[in-house]
């Protein structure tokens, strides 16, 4: 779609170039450094799984015990697959198991040892990219034999805490209209530094993200999807201080979609902005590679600033989430970019205003997969006027041509939803969309009326914001409180602990296949279990 | 006014009421149309909506059928029993605190979190502390008034308290989901134990313990100026911490 907002091409390319000269120097600090859960990642790859007694999983003791020895800094993949030879172990189990009691020397091999260590833990590495390679075939051919639903994909969420409790709910929802579920994950899991085990049955607001849950959950939408004829996308939660490895999981057990913003974590939950950076470079590359849609969080933002006045800053982190994604190999086609309808409909013209941002999102990101999040922070209670609002959401969607429609829930804030508040709001959507789905090919804002107007206001201080932020640098305004209205400086918050600076040796085969072929999937896919 | 009342539709006292619920019911065949809208009434004449209309029923997949029904309440309401129980402090909105402590304070009000003894759940304090918030809230670090410092889990009680001294909390917040052996009453106890013997009388930070297993009525016995229990929500807090240190400005008299 082009040009209804009379948008000046020269505006939006000072943007684009604004976005990028902010985000190279974080680019770099990506590259330059690593962090224990970009290194337990590798591990996931390579094939480790489960825990220990106490829920710890092995990947994280295993690398812990490299940090404690042979350090970090040069990656886990030498000391641990050097041990692996050394130690006559069979399997990285085994080894993990071995090091964290403390039986086995973790120490950084050299010369003919060192080519060794590396071929193995390349090869070892290989296999996992070659289930992920595998298990984006298999999405292909699950969209053949079933079908792709039209666009907006309508997002529903579930979460009971209970894994075996989301399934028959994430299937009925399928049922009623879905086109994607989302499993919240429990409250805080952001904060944990290590991603549980197994399949899980208890959670606070939400249900564990582990790669046993996620398996579990693939396989009933797989058996709804064939049942419906419509392939049911399935989305979970990176952001947080495991990003690499959830990324990674999510790439084995062929998640659809990802939650991974390069600023939520940073902003919302206060972990380090620099361990933020690094892991979300990573974990981009590696949802680059399985063909996985990420979502962005811009929506959180105006449920903590005035959607009005802060509506600069969603198309500031939406500019910031492109450049990041694209250089972390992901295609526009896998950046569902954020944001939401969030003005107090107090307001006068709020629907007006709700028109202009969602048009300039659309135009700004032509190819992206847009995702359009409803009212949350007025809907007061009164169930019938919060129907009302989410029908307006959906028009304004419907008419500005967003890719991915979350479902307005009229309990919005006051409890999960009822089974009948999730068929009412899907019965909103099909009416909305039947009623006026194609209003957007006739609706032509004046040029200098009031949408396009605003809209090009909008454009115009984000640019001033992204040039102060390339001036002054990315992290020192996310200290300054730019975003959201938390000041969160580069040294403080979780996880900073968990950055390592690389040294001239580091060594990653992850990163060295993801850097060598970012989005083409190996050219023999290897099928996927 | 009368103290016995009826709910209102259009007339005084014609007690008319709406409501919609789902029953387990599949709405498909005719039978089973009949069956559900029967089913549906003899809910609402329990209930006491007596005459009851079932104005609307809708099958929601194979096995469930949602209803709105409009009818006449037998109940009455009598004023004269009705009980309010009010809480000691106002709900306050987040500008209604900010104003509390810029107004009383004239500086930012200091809040130190963290998790003590061996408990690592951070779940509870960084729902009241982060932004992100809990249950619609958000957190007191979205307070303009309010700076947060959070020191996550597993924090020994005297690095708090010699954090509390090097940030001049105004307020210290302790959060404790682990309850085996009774850890979280012991510790909270000997945190309040630490905080006395550190300030002097009358001095200390106003300290608040929570969690999900905590009687919000047993601030006294361990030592804490407040208790807050299961789905307390930052909102709470932070109009306790207002009401508690940031008394309202006297109105000015004309």
């Amino acid at each position: 779609m082009s040009g209804k907002l009379g948008l000046d091409p020269g505006t939006v390319r000072e943007a684009r170039e604004l976005a990028r000269r902010a985000g190279e120097p974080i680019t770099e600090l990506a590259r330059t450094h690593t962090t224990v859960s970009v290194e337990r990642a590798v591990l996931r790859l390579a094939g480790l799984d489960g825990a220990d007694p106490d829920g710890m999983p092995w990947v994280n003791r295993l690398a812990d015990a490299v940090a404690g020895s042979a350090g970090l800094e040069h990656g886990v993949a030498l000391p641990v697959w050097h041990a692996l030879e050394t130690s006559g172990l069979s399997s990285l189990r085994q080894l993990a198991e071995a090091a964290a009691a403390g039986v086995v020397t973790l120490r950084l091999p050299e010369g003919d040892a060192a080519r060794r260590a590396r071929a193995a833990a390349a090869r070892a590495v290989s296999r996992g990219f070659a289930t992920i390679d595998g298990q984006r075939a298999q999405r292909s051919r699950m969209i053949a034999a079933t079908a792709d639903p039209p666009k907006p994909w309508i997002y529903l969420i579930v979460a009971t805490g209970d894994i075996y409790e989301d399934i028959p709910q994430a299937q009925a929802a399928a049922r009623e209209g879905a086109d994607i579920i989302a499993v919240i994950r429990s409250t805080g899991q952001s904060l944990l530094d290590y991603v549980p085990e197994g399949a899980t049955r208890e959670g606070y607001a939400g249900t564990y993200a582990t790669r046993q849950n996620f398996r579990l959950m693939r396989a009933a939408l797989d058996e709804t999807s064939r049942e419906l004829g419509r392939y049911v996308r399935l989305t979970n939660y990176a952001s947080g201080l495991c990003m690499p490895e959830i990324a990674a999981l999510a790439g084995l057990e062929r998640l659809d979609m990802m939650l991974n913003d390069c600023m939520y974590g940073i902003i919302f939950r206060d972990i380090n902005p620099r361990r933020t950076f690094i892991d979300q470079r990573f974990s981009r590359q590696v949802h680059a590679r399985a063909g996985i849609v990420i979502n962005t969080g811009e929506d959180n933002y105006l449920t903590t600033a005035d959607a009005v006045d802060a509506a600069h800053t969603v198309v500031v982190s939406q500019l910031l989430n492109e450049y990041f994604g694209r250089e972390a190999g992901l295609a526009d086609s896998q950046l569902g970019l954020g944001h939401a309808f969030e003005i107090n409909p107090a307001v006068p013209d709020s629907f007006l205003l709700e028109l202009a941002h969602a048009q300039l999102v659309r135009e700004l990101f032509p190819d992206a997969p847009l995702k359009y999040m409803p009212p949350t922070k007025h809907m007061t209670g009164n169930v019938f006027a919060g129907y009302l609002l989410d029908a307006f959401f959906n028009l304004c969607g419907l008419m500005t041509d967003q890719s991915i429609l979350l479902v307005g829930m009229m309990t919005e804030g006051i409890h999960t939803p009822f089974l009948s508040d999730r068929d009412l709001a899907l019965e909103n959507v099909r009416y909305v969309r039947a009623a006026a789905g194609r209003l957007g090919d006739s609706f032509r804002p004046e040029p200098d009326g009031f949408v396009a107007v605003r809209a090009r206001q909008v454009l115009g201080e984000a640019v001033g914001l992204l040039r102060r932020i390339g001036d002054e640098g990315l992290l020192r305004a996310i200290a300054d409180g730019t975003f959201g209205v938390t000041k969160r400086p580069p040294d403080g918050g979780r996880g900073l602990d968990g950055v390592v600076v690389k040294a001239p040796g580091y060594w990653n085969p992850a990163a060295n296949i993801l850097d060598g072929a970012q989005t083409e999937p190996s050219p023999e896919p290897v099928e996927a279990k | 006014m009368s103290s016995v009342i009826r709910p209102y539709g259009d007339t005084t006292g014609d007690g008319r009421v709406q409501v919609s619920f789902t029953l387990p019911v599949p709405f498909g065949s005719e039978t089973e149309r009949a069956r559900a809208e029967g089913a549906a009434l003899q809910l609402a004449a329990k209930m006491g909506l007596d005459p009851a209309m079932v104005v609307h029923a809708k099958g929601i997949g194979p096995d469930f059928t949602f209803f709105i029904v409009y009818g006449r309440v037998s109940h009455l309401v009598d004023l004269s029993a009705v009980t309010v129980t009010e809480r000691a402090f106002p709900l306050l909105s987040a500008q209604e605190v900010n104003l509390r402590i810029r107004s009383a304070l004239g500086r930012k009000f200091v809040v130190v979190g963290a998790c003590i003894g061996t408990d690592a759940h951070t779940v509870g304090i960084d729902a009241i502390l982060n932004v992100k918030g809990h249950a619609g809230e958000k957190g007191l670090e979205y307070y303009r008034e309010i700076r947060v410092v959070n020191m996550g889990a597993q924090v020994s009680v005297p690095d708090l308290v010699d954090r509390a001294r090097a940030e001049r909390a105004d307020a210290v917040l302790v959060s404790q989901v682990v309850t085996q052996r009774d850890a979280h009453l012991s510790n909270a106890r000997g945190m309040s134990a630490a905080f006395r013997d550190a300030y002097p009388a009358g001095g200390r930070p106003v300290l608040v313990v929570g969690g999900p297993r905590f009687d919000p009525s047993a601030a006294a016995g361990l030592g804490v100026d407040a208790v807050f229990g299961r789905g307390t929500t930052p909102g709470e807090v932070a109009s306790y911490l207002a009401a508690t240190l940031c008394p309202e400005p006297e109105p000015a008299h004309a």
